[in-house]
């Protein structure tokens, strides 16, 4: 079964191929049924790959497969195949499952937009590029899948393309990508000149050729360009201003999927990681500033969709401190029930969206739980997931993360419990002043449409992922139970890949209830305080300080530095530089020739004819020099 | 050997077609432009036949011909083709037949496709010439044709740009001329024979100085027409002043004669020149690549920006030129066709913009997207394409001169991958001020608003072939990468230095420490701890067999090279 692996990618590629080509013809809604079809159906295919990679013996669970020769040259061989693996299978797991039911919301979602089948085109290429990504069997191919899904995540956000601020975000985004993937780059021609090949299983057998310094440097490398994708401290401002895309793509690539993909990177390359300490610790305080920064952002935020990108940013924050530590499994773990929450958190921020008429304002907002009634209740699941309230799955795969994280150092896993705290406030006062309290949304139109608004719950095709996801977000944390070492499923499941480089520190089964306890008391303080001081009021402005509603000016910072300066020095260098001095001597010698001499000014009329008389007379000229010297 | 010359019936096809043309009336127009393209067709057709006819997997020139011409003087007509030059034949015979389908010269048709016609033969011959002064009078004789291409058929200010072009082309050229002549001079003083043939003035013994200077008067040339940075100012002026397949011939044919002369005769002619002056060519095409991306920004013209973009493209073939690895060399004859595919796209865009709009300024145009989505799609194609998206061609050749530009000089190719994020805020720029946005509704009432059938034909085989050359290198690079080893091995024989090379994933054992030194230059060897390497001593690859891994980056001519006799630079033979 494992050799149907090629048709995982292939499928969305068709879809992609075909609506490329007849979308128009198909239109609406039938393409968007045909893109939801091949994903699905990739979905199936890689259940069935993942069944015959789990009936093999733990040991024997790696199997490539061979597409195709990129090119040979030099001492460059590069093939483009897919590495099946524990770890490459549990993504396209989650990947194909996740965007199937996104794809299926999204026949909903859209279906008023005039450019539907365009919007599958889309999504089916960026399905194709992630499991491209994850796929991968060398650096090269992942790198394809990498740039593939910044390039579908531009054209996503700016999909409105008629709005300015869709169409800068989307540029912003794909420029702040671009900064990673040079980092990217860098590190595939570090490990190319030291190993000799690109290879995974290749440079994971050889890595005694990579000195420790180049080690570093290739994990800090290949950090970077996770930090960009993965909006990781600097280089998280786009990821806000990507909201201004279409909901189901905030929460397929900017929450569920491709957003990952550097936490997926990094545990990937856990060989080259567990041999660099130094990088790996970058990592992990890197991560634990971003979910810092990212939680008390979020807590401030009015959009409804802003919310959830902080939220997104600190989330990831704390996979990456998981990284750093070396808890794969525990990053694993809470990818894949972010996934889950998150994507589900978006979905029903979009019913919101819809049913209040493109309203994103949460302050304009209030008492939707009675009119919305599933809706709320999914997002409630949600919430509660993201909160760590036991026995949501939050709970299970947040708790492995900080457990870890003290470890390391306690600093780390105050950081991280911190920012949990905030994680639960930060979504109850959403969930609030949505859902809760008095409608603040009756009487008056909300935007210029006319007709007055009547909220209520989607349309089966919306409303049935919501239900899924509710269920997956409830229960994934049964995925990796703590109790007792048959329940650590993931783990086991995971250990071929990355068993060898995996934190070791046991914990006392005191302490673990200790830490159990803690992140339960956590998440339910955060989440009633939020639910009391939010449920029936929306004005409490001394929480919302604008330093924390600017992201703490880190994205006005980075204008100012960078945008600014290059801007200046791009005015200096095409205005003066360029025109003045070196076009500027190319015609001062032209002017000097010219005032020169009257021979001369005839010369700049521009008649071709003097040319070609004088460039024939200099070759004759020559011509019958060479001949007298051979002559005599 | 093959007895058809191909080579030669392949240049007298649009010499023909542009002699016969001579004697219809101009106005006849219709049938003029028709014969025409289909003339360039065909000449694509026969190249086509060239392709099949090339045998993969030879270093050394093919189906060549030779005719004594100036019998006394050693000018021979000698033409041949090989893996550097196979694919720039095949993508100027592909270039002419959609310049010339893509133009809309309403005026003086005759002409405009006789000089077009011209300058196919001539460009053809320059790629296809292996005799130094026929070379010459091929790569002298594009400038006539352009000039009058441009001076007729150009925009406001094309008298300024022309004559700017052909001025600083032609200076270029003397030096040239005067290089050519005088190598020929030393070879004779030599072997006593007068010749011009490239492959055996490859054989010359120069001292450095007289080296390095042939180098400089031949670079001179080379540098003014591809251009690298600073010899570019007449580009941009030439590239917006000029018709739409001006400008697609002149940044997708021509820019190449200036990349190609630097692989073909800087490299084979004196590769002692080339590595010791590496490093400043590397640093030119370095700022190129950053410069002309920063420049390009700030353009508020369409066709300057693209003029920008491609000084920045033409540093990152300069780079890899000069990087001297077979990765980087091979890439970067590749991206020689990738930059010709995209920008050839690129400039016939933006002329069916300005056939719509009416203008090549960007604060002219807004949300064209609207009405346009399919020529929306090919621009934003193209644009990926030329920022280096892996899928496409330019990252293709990008991708191989990076990482060959990284094992020999590691900071070049840091200061290249910096210019790769560069060029993503340029070309994003310029297409979110054409194509997002809300519409203005500046659109010429009598013009189709998306692309047209025809357009759509003459724009297909180039997004064919953007798409095919991301996807599929192989039997492309399969094609180059022969010639493009003889040739390093050549500038490595003759210039005694041995180029790094990456660690060799087969024929090394893995377990010992000093592999890890593999490929490394001497500076990073001595960071190191732990045992060196004892074969960095030797500095030349002297051992043969197949670890070719003593890797020494150093000026060392071995013991048995200083017994060679010096030879002394006469320019000026009595």
């Amino acid at each position: 079964m494992l050799d149907l692996v090629f048709l995982i990618p292939l499928l969305p590629l068709a879809g992609f191929a075909i609506l490329v080509l007849f979308g128009r013809k198909l239109g609406n809604p039938l393409a968007g049924w045909l893109a939801s079809t091949m994903v699905l159906a990739s979905f199936g295919i890689a259940i069935a790959v993942f069944t015959g990679l789990f009936q093999r013996q733990p040991d024997n669970r790696s199997y490539t497969q061979h597409f195709f020769e990129w090119l040979n040259v030099g001492h460059l061989h590069i093939g483009v195949g897919a590495l099946v693996d524990p770890l490459s299978m549990t993504m396209v797991a989650f990947i194909t499952g996740v965007s199937a039911l996104i794809h299926f919301y999204s026949i909903g979602y859209m279906e008023h937009d005039k450019d539907f089948t365009k919007f599958f085109v889309y999504l089916n290429l960026f399905v194709f590029s992630m499991l491209m990504l994850v796929l991968g069997d060398n650096l090269l191919v992942t790198f394809f899948g990498w740039e593939g899904v910044g390039v579908c995540s531009y054209f996503l956000i700016s999909f409105w393309f008629e709005r300015p601020s869709a169409a800068s975000a989307g540029k912003k985004a794909m420029i702040y990508n671009r900064i990673g993937d040079g980092g990217f780059l860098l590190a595939i021609f570090l490990v190319y000149s030291r190993v000799g090949s690109l290879s995974y299983t290749y440079i994971f057998s050889h890595l005694n050729r990579i000195s420790p310094t180049d080690m570093t440097a290739v994990g800090l490398l290949l950090f970077l360009a996770a930090a960009g994708k993965s909006a990781q401290t600097p280089l998280f401002p786009w990821l806000a201003d990507a909201m201004e895309g279409p909901t189901p793509v905030s929460a397929l690539i900017h929450a569920a999927t491709m957003v990952t993909a550097g936490v997926y990177l990094m545990c990937r390359i856990n060989p080259i990681l567990h041999l660099t300490p130094d990088a790996a610790h970058v990592v992990a305080w890197v991560g634990a500033a971003t979910a810092f920064l990212g939680a008390t952002s979020a807590c401030a935020q009015q959009d409804i969709k802003k919310i959830l990108a902080y939220s997104t940013v600190s989330q990831l924050g704390f996979m990456f401190m998981a990284v750093g530590v070396g808890a794969y499994v525990a990053a694993i773990f809470l990818m894949l029930t972010h996934a889950f929450y998150k994507a589900l958190l978006f979905l029903g921020a979009g019913s919101v969206i819809h049913a209040m008429d493109d309203e994103q304002d949460v302050k304009k907002m209030g008492g939707l739980a009675k009119v919305m009634p599933i809706t709320a209740v999914t997002f409630a699941v949600a919430w509660l997931s993201i909160a760590g309230v036991p026995p949501f799955s939050g709970f299970w795969s947040k708790g492995d993360v900080l457990q870890n994280s003290w470890a390391l150092s306690p600093g780390l896993w105050a950081i991280g419990a911190f920012s949990a705290l905030l994680t639960a406030y930060y979504m109850g006062r959403e969930f609030s002043l949505v859902f809760l309290g008095e409608s603040r949304w009756k009487g008056q139109n909300t935007t210029a449409k006319s007709h007055e608004l009547h909220p209520h719950d989607p349309r089966f095709v919306m409303k049935f992922p919501l239900v899924v996801l509710a269920f997956a977000a409830a229960f994934a944390g049964f995925l990796n139970l703590p109790f007792h070492p048959d329940f650590v499923f993931l783990e086991k499941w995971l250990n071929p890949v990355v068993g060898a480089s995996l934190l070791n520190h046991n914990f006392s089964i005191g302490a673990e209830w200790a830490f159990a306890l803690v992140d339960a008391a956590i998440a339910i303080v955060g989440a009633s305080v939020a639910w009391s001081l939010w449920k029936s009021r929306s004005d409490r402005e001394n929480l919302e300080p604008g330093l924390l509603q600017k992201a703490w000016g880190l994205d006005n910072a980075i204008d100012r530095l960078f945008a600014k300066t290059s801007e200046r020095l791009a005015v200096l260098l095409a205005g003066s530089v360029d025109l003045k001095v070196i076009d500027g001597a190319v015609n001062l010698i032209g002017k000097l020739t010219v005032s020169s001499g009257k021979i001369f000014r005839k010369v700049q009329t521009g008649y071709v004819r003097m040319y070609a008389l004088f460039f024939t007379a200099a070759s004759i000229a020559v011509l019958a020099y060479l001949m007298t010297r051979v002559a005599s | 050997m093959n007895s058809f010359p191909y080579l030669t019936v392949l240049l007298l096809i649009p010499i023909g077609a542009a002699a016969a043309l001579l004697f219809v009336p101009g106005k006849y127009k219709k049938l003029i432009h028709i014969v025409s393209v289909v003339t360039s067709v065909a000449v694509f057709g026969f190249s086509a036949l060239i392709l099949d006819e090339f045998k993969s997997g030879v270093a050394g020139y093919q189906m060549t011909t030779v005719h004594s011409w100036f019998g006394s003087l050693g000018i021979q007509y000698s033409l041949g083709i090989d893996g550097i030059s196979l694919f720039l034949v095949l993508m100027t015979t592909l270039l002419f037949p959609i310049a010339l389908a893509g133009a809309n010269e309403k005026k003086n048709t005759k002409s405009f496709v006789i000089w077009t016609l011209l300058l196919e033969a001539a460009c053809l011959g320059s790629f296809l010439a292996t005799d130094l002064l026929l070379f010459f009078i091929f790569f002298e004789a594009t400038l006539v044709p352009v000039y009058f291409l441009i001076v007729q058929f150009g925009y406001e200010r094309r008298g300024y740009a022309a004559v700017k072009f052909f001025v600083y082309t032609f200076l270029g050229s003397a030096f040239l001329l005067v290089g050519i002549l005088a190598l020929a001079f030393i070879h004779q003083s030599q072997t006593h024979v007068l010749t011009f043939n490239v492959t055996q003035l490859a054989n010359t013994h120069l001292d450095s100085m007289a080296e390095v200077l042939l180098f400089l008067a031949f670079t001179a040339a080379f540098a003014v027409k591809a251009p690298i940075f600073p010899f570019h100012s007449w580009s941009p002026d030439a590239y917006s002043e000029s018709p739409t397949s001006g400008s697609i011939l002149l940044a997708g044919v021509m820019a190449k004669l200036g990349s190609y002369g630097v692989i073909r005769f800087d490299l084979g002619l004196f590769p002692h020149a080339v590595v010791m002056l590496a490093p400043l060519f590397l640093t030119l095409g370095a700022i190129g690549i950053i410069y002309g991306g920063i420049v390009a920004a700030k353009q508020k013209n369409l066709k300057r920006l693209v003029a920008y973009s491609s000084l920045a493209h033409l540093g990152f073939i300069i780079m890899g030129a000069f990087a001297l690895s077979n990765e980087s060399v091979s890439g970067a004859v590749l991206q020689m066709l990738n930059h010709g595919i995209y920008t050839a796209a690129l400039f016939l865009l933006i002329a069916m913009i300005y056939r719509r709009r009416g203008t090549h300024l960007l604060s002219g145009m807004s949300g064209m997207q609207k009405s346009a989505p399919i020529l929306a799609a090919v621009f934003i194609l193209m644009v990926m394409a030329s920022i280096g998206v892996p899928g496409l061609n330019g990252f293709v050749g990008e991708f191989l001169i990076l990482a060959g530009t990284f094992i020999t000089h590691r900071w070049w190719a840091v200061v290249g991958v910096l210019g790769v994020v560069v060029a993503a805020v340029y070309l994003l720029w310029a297409y979110q001020q054409v194509f997002h946005g809300p519409e203005k509704g500046d659109h010429i009432e009598s013009e189709p608003k998306d692309l047209t059938m025809k357009e759509g034909m003459v724009l297909a085989p180039l997004v064919i072939l953007v798409i095919l050359l991301g996807v599929y290198p192989k039997p492309f690079l399969d094609r180059i990468t022969p010639s493009v080893d003889k040739l390093i091995t050549h500038v490595e024989q003759k210039s005694h230095v041995n180029l790094p090379i990456p660690a060799q994933p087969t024929a090394l054992s893995v377990k010992a420490f000093p592999l890890v030194s593999i490929g490394q230059r001497v500076q990073s060897i001595t960071e190191l701890s732990g045992p060196r390497p004892s074969l960095l001593s030797t500095g030349i690859n002297n051992s043969g067999g197949d670890t070719k891994s003593c890797r020494n980056y150093m000026w060392s001519p071995p013991a048995h090279q200083v017994s060679l006799p010096s030879i002394s630079c006469q320019v000026g033979i009595s």
